[in-house]
């Protein structure tokens, strides 16, 4: 738990409406896909928008962001619009990726957002290239990777963290340690459980932070980006968060208690954060409702938008594969 | 206001599951995220979560019942937080109709293979010695290729072009032509029958229909003769097809060769695809098309190979009466006189009608006169009154 | 100017030393690069020359340097990446197929891979079945990059600037039989175009299309051929996607005969592709069943006649043109 931490009111509102936004989006998307108006695979972020919301804050517009296939926070937290995000689940033509990609394959160039992957710790090496490319360019800009902490079983994962600290590269190693790799506990796959001793194995430095805790994440992953930004190298952050809802929405939950999940649920990050605030007289339950209720509306407008926005027209199915149309 | 609440899809490939419990009652007061049930599926069992605010009407459905994603579980009174969805279609909201698109890639030549003739043995011939052939004239029937099982190679049949009678000289069209026509007097025995068809009716149907169309879609009287003589042979047996290795092979379909004559001489006589099937119009435009192609030498090989049965016309240049050559291996040539205005009997009364003299050459080792005059009356009938085919 | 001649491997050479001194966002990246001078010596000096930061040598992590490869084209900078070999970039398949040649799509066209990766490729001398592996075949499966095969010195060093040039992933493959090879460089040859087959001797008998190293195995048969009166054209296909179907198609519409040549098994491979092709857009032309010599269906053995035999060699290639010639006599 982090200690008190100065922040106005203004601060508080900013960062539990950007929690709520995500929860919401997220509680309306479990709904749209038993619609079957998404489709596909669909992994939500329920429990975690702290990690996202708080880690965001250190991050400036010139950095680059590496997530993965549970990437709609980090995408709305990024700053993409809920728009774009929220058609890019429906598959329109107005999607973040022209519809192409879906719930795992969020993306957007002017928020340097590189994207969501659908392959556990295939974003790592992609980050590990991002922030070799702003060491050639000699820019203070650095790259923050996320990804679970089942990722630090792929082979990727020590591969990455070996050659960013070789190279000195300024990369964010953020792993969002929610305990459950799909259906698979942590303890019955790594060996090692406590995810930021890693760090030592490359000579790199590594923090554990409660992912529950907004603040205490900002916090954190400010630190770690000066020093990325002074050139001292990278840096693995451990936040020990939890996903409310399963791994995608066709998870029966077998591999957990339900009393476990109701456990974190009374800890999680919107609860906490709106009942610190309310007892430092920061924040009211009107404030509350009134963000929620603002939240709810920029859901239902997207919801609305998607609805109505076009699909890419068949013709233009061998679109975007090359740059360049390919001769053949 | 009511609201249907409906198994959601949980999975991609989940299509149904069982209900297994309710934990609400009707009366109850249900918040958005209140979990409602639980179905079992096929990973399990899993808890349903209500995402509107409402009071419970009624549970339509029973535990242990078995039902279909989107199908309505209970009913709820709700004035909900947010409007009421629209009624939740199991289905997506149909994205455009997944036909195979259009594609960049080079297209695919899709040509219709050579008539299916029926019968045993297929023979081995190179595409493109079949190509060959059909442009020489040579009949593949009687050829033996040099290749592994008697495949029959562009050499083979530039060999067999070089053996046929003609004068000495390289392979042109006057010479091939005359090999072909001295080969059918010598294989086929010819029996010629000609009648003479009143065109008066015909006629007056295709002003009529001319009238209505614009000049592009106009119809020339051949078109209803080469309609009339598809129909015919398609129904008729012993005039559509092949003969080949000493047996008559009759023809799926029927491919009209058409003879066209090329300007600076020589003359082909290419297929029109399918023609028994096709409308007027088709026919007429294929025929525009064949001759157009002819003219200009743009002739495709399948349509060298494929007639089964050709029809030829002098009628501009005014011969009353053609007495055709069969092109093997076909087995009958309908042949088209002039289009003229003769003397003509109705009831009692002689009057001027425009007539049109058909004739057929026949081979004789396949039908009879007696059959070769049905299919010439059939034919005739076909013109004379152009509504009832 | 008189024509040079030099080795396959000093015209890649040449090639990355003119793409470094033209280009200061570009550097060579792979395994043994940089102070071992490259596994197969391509890149020896070039250390010394243009220092640490434009070659680097990477750890034996192939997964995660072709990302990072992928992640500093989208940055901004131009890395050449170089894999060991075909048999190695299996470590890094799931980066190359996954994200090089999917993100343009997956993004909608907003993140186009300007990546450049060359690959040394096919047999060597006795490596045995896990180091000599001819994959490009297999590369050119998936839509989102090009896969060129350079069989002359002259394209050898001139692939590269257009691959650099490229917005799209360039996969180079290097045929390791071909470094010790000398020819002579044109002179004023203009840089490689990456579109286009090339036919390297004309002919009117068969048409025999091939690459990489087999475009010597051929180029070897059609003199034999010659002299019992066949006369084989044989086209150098240098690119495998996309294929240059329109020079093939040209080909055996005169000869009306094909065989393929292909360093790479028959099952599924670019020697199928190309016989399915010409039998869907040339199918009028041939006068024989389509042909093809490619390696035989074994892991590459390890004793030097075993290896032979399983290869597209030229007495192969002689015996299967004599067939297809066959068919007209």
């Amino acid at each position: 738990m982090s200690a008190a931490t100065v922040i106005t009111r203004e601060r508080a509102l900013y960062l539990l409406g950007e929690m709520l936004r995500i929860r919401q989006f997220e509680d309306r998307c479990a709904q749209l896909y038993g619609e079957g108006r998404i489709r596909g695979f669909l992994h939500l972020y329920n429990g975690e928008e702290a990690v996202a919301v708080g880690a965001m804050q250190a991050l400036e517009p010139g950095d680059a962001v590496v997530s993965t296939y549970r990437d709609h926070g980090h995408a709305l937290a990024r700053g993409l619009g809920m728009n774009p995000v929220m058609a890019e689940l429906y598959g329109r033509r107005t999607g973040c990726s022209r519809g192409r990609g879906g719930s795992m394959h969020l993306f957007d160039a002017a928020r340097r957002f590189y994207g969501g992957n659908g392959i556990v710790g295939g974003g790592l090496p992609l980050a590990v290239g991002l922030a070799l490319a702003e060491k050639y360019r000699g820019t203070q800009a650095l790259c923050a990777c996320f990804f679970g902490e089942g990722a630090v079983a792929e082979g990727a994962f020590h591969e990455s963290m070996n050659l960013a600290a070789l190279w000195h590269l300024p990369v964010l190693f953020l792993c969002e340690n929610n305990l459950y790799a799909m259906g698979t506990a942590l303890a019955l796959s790594e060996a090692q459980t406590e995810v930021h001793r890693k760090a030592a194995a490359y000579g790199m430095p590594g923090e554990s932070v409660d992912g529950m805790d907004v603040l205490a994440v900002e916090a954190a992953t400010r630190r770690a980006a000066a020093r990325a930004r002074a050139g001292e190298g990278p840096m693995l952050l451990e936040f020990r968060t939890y996903r409310f809802r399963g791994h995608s929405m066709f998870d029966a939950q077998l591999y957990r208690d339900k009393a476990e999940v109701e456990e974190w649920q009374k800890h999680g990050p919107i609860i906490g954060f709106t009942a610190r605030m309310k007892t430092a007289g920061l924040l009211t339950e009107d404030d509350y409702q009134r963000l929620l209720a603002t939240a709810i509306a920029e859901v239902e407008a997207s919801v609305k938008f998607s609805e109505a926005s076009p699909w890419e027209p068949v013709e233009d199915l061998l679109r975007y594969v090359c740059a360049e149309p390919e001769p053949a | 206001m009511p609201v249907d609440f409906r198994l959601p899809a949980l999975g991609a490939d989940m299509e149904s599951a069982t209900l297994v419990e309710w934990r609400i009652r009707p009366g109850d007061r249900v918040r958005r995220g209140d979990v409602v049930g639980a179905v079992e599926t096929d990973k399990g069992v899993i808890d349903i979560e209500a995402f509107d605010e409402g009071v419970v009407r009624e549970l339509v459905v029973a535990p242990g019942t078995r039902v279909a994603v989107g199908a309505v579980l209970a009913r709820f009174e709700g004035a909900g937080t947010r409007e009421a969805a629209p009624p939740a279609a199991p289905a997506p909201a149909a994205p455009p109709s997944a036909q195979p698109a259009a594609t960049a890639a080079a297209p695919v030549a899709a040509p219709a293979g050579p008539v299916p003739l029926k019968g045993a043995g297929r023979r081995r011939v190179s595409p493109a010695a079949r190509a060959r052939a059909s442009q020489l004239g040579v009949t593949l029937e009687a050829l033996e290729g040099t290749g592994p099982d008697g495949a029959i190679s562009l050499a083979d049949v530039e060999q067999a072009a070089a053996k046929l009678p003609a004068p000495a000289g390289g392979h042109s069209m006057q010479e091939a032509i005359a090999a072909a026509m001295s080969r059918s007097k010598r294989e086929i025995p010819h029996y010629y029958l000609s009648l003479t068809a009143d065109f008066g009716q015909a006629a007056a149907w295709l002003e009529a229909y001319n009238a209505r169309v614009p000049v592009t879609g106009r119809l020339l009287y051949a078109a209803l003769v080469l309609r009339a003589v598809a129909r015919a042979a398609h129904e008729i047996e012993g005039f559509n097809g092949h003969f080949v290795d000493g047996s008559f092979r009759p023809g799926a379909a029927v491919h009209l060769g058409v003879a066209i004559a090329l300007r600076g001489g020589g003359l082909v006589a290419p297929a029109i695809l399918d023609a028994e099937s096709k409308p007027l119009a088709a026919l007429m435009a294929d025929f525009r098309d064949l001759a157009m192609r002819a003219r200009a030498g743009r002739l495709r090989a399948r349509e060298f190979a494929a007639p089964t049965i050709t029809v030829t016309s002098l009628g501009e240049i005014g011969v009353d009466t053609v007495f055709p050559v069969i092109h093997p291996p076909q087995v009958a040539m309908v042949g088209v006189g002039s289009l003229v205005r003769r003397p003509w009997v109705i009831g009692d009364t002689v009057v001027a009608r425009p007539v049109l003299t058909l004739s057929l050459a026949g081979d004789h080792r396949v039908t009879d006169g007696r059959r070769g005059a049905q299919f010439l009356d059939r034919i005739r009938a076909l013109i004379e009154d152009p509504e009832a085919s | 100017m008189s024509s040079t001649t030099i080795t396959y491997r000093e015209a890649v050479r040449e090639g990355l030393r003119e793409a470094l001194r033209a280009d200061p966002r570009t550097f060579l990246m792979g395994e043994d690069v940089g102070h071992y001078g490259g596994c197969f010596a391509v890149s020896k000096g070039l250390l010394a020359e243009f220092g640490g930061e434009r070659i680097r040598d990477t750890p034996l992590s192939e997964a995660t340097f072709v990302g990072a490869g992928i992640g500093a084209a989208l940055g901004g900078v131009r890395p050449i990446v170089e894999i060991m070999t075909s048999n190695f970039s299996l470590l890094a398949l799931d980066q190359i197929v996954n994200t090089a040649a999917t993100l343009c799509h997956m993004s909608g066209g907003q993140f186009p891979v300007p990546l450049v990766i060359r690959i040394a490729t096919g047999v060597g001398r006795q490596l045995a079945a896990q180091h000599s592996h001819s994959f490009e075949g297999w590369y050119a499966h998936v839509p989102g990059m090009r896969i060129v095969t350079p069989a002359t010195v002259d394209d050898a060093r001139g692939m590269l600037a257009p691959a650099l040039a490229s917005p799209d992933p360039v996969l180079i493959f290097e045929a390791i039989s071909l470094y010790n090879m000398e020819g002579e460089l044109t002179p004023g040859a203009a840089s490689g175009d990456l579109d286009h087959a090339r036919v390297m001797r004309p002919g009117r008998s068969l048409t025999m299309v091939t690459y990489s190293a087999s475009l010597w195995r051929g180029l070897e048969a059609a003199t034999t051929l010659a002299s019992e009166g066949i006369e084989a054209e044989v086209i150098d296909l240098r690119t495998l996607r996309p294929l240059d179907t329109a020079t093939i198609l040209a080909s055996v519409q005169r000869t009306h005969r094909l065989l393929v040549v292909d360093e790479g098994w028959r099952s599924g491979g670019i020697s199928a592709e190309i016989l399915a092709r010409v039998a869907e857009q040339g199918f009028y032309d041939l006068d024989a069943p389509p042909a093809r010599v490619c390696t035989e269906e074994v892991p590459i053995p390890y004793p030097r006649h075993l290896e032979e035999a399983a290869l597209p060699n030229a007495a192969r290639i002689v015996l299967a043109a004599r067939e297809l010639a066959g068919h007209a006599r």
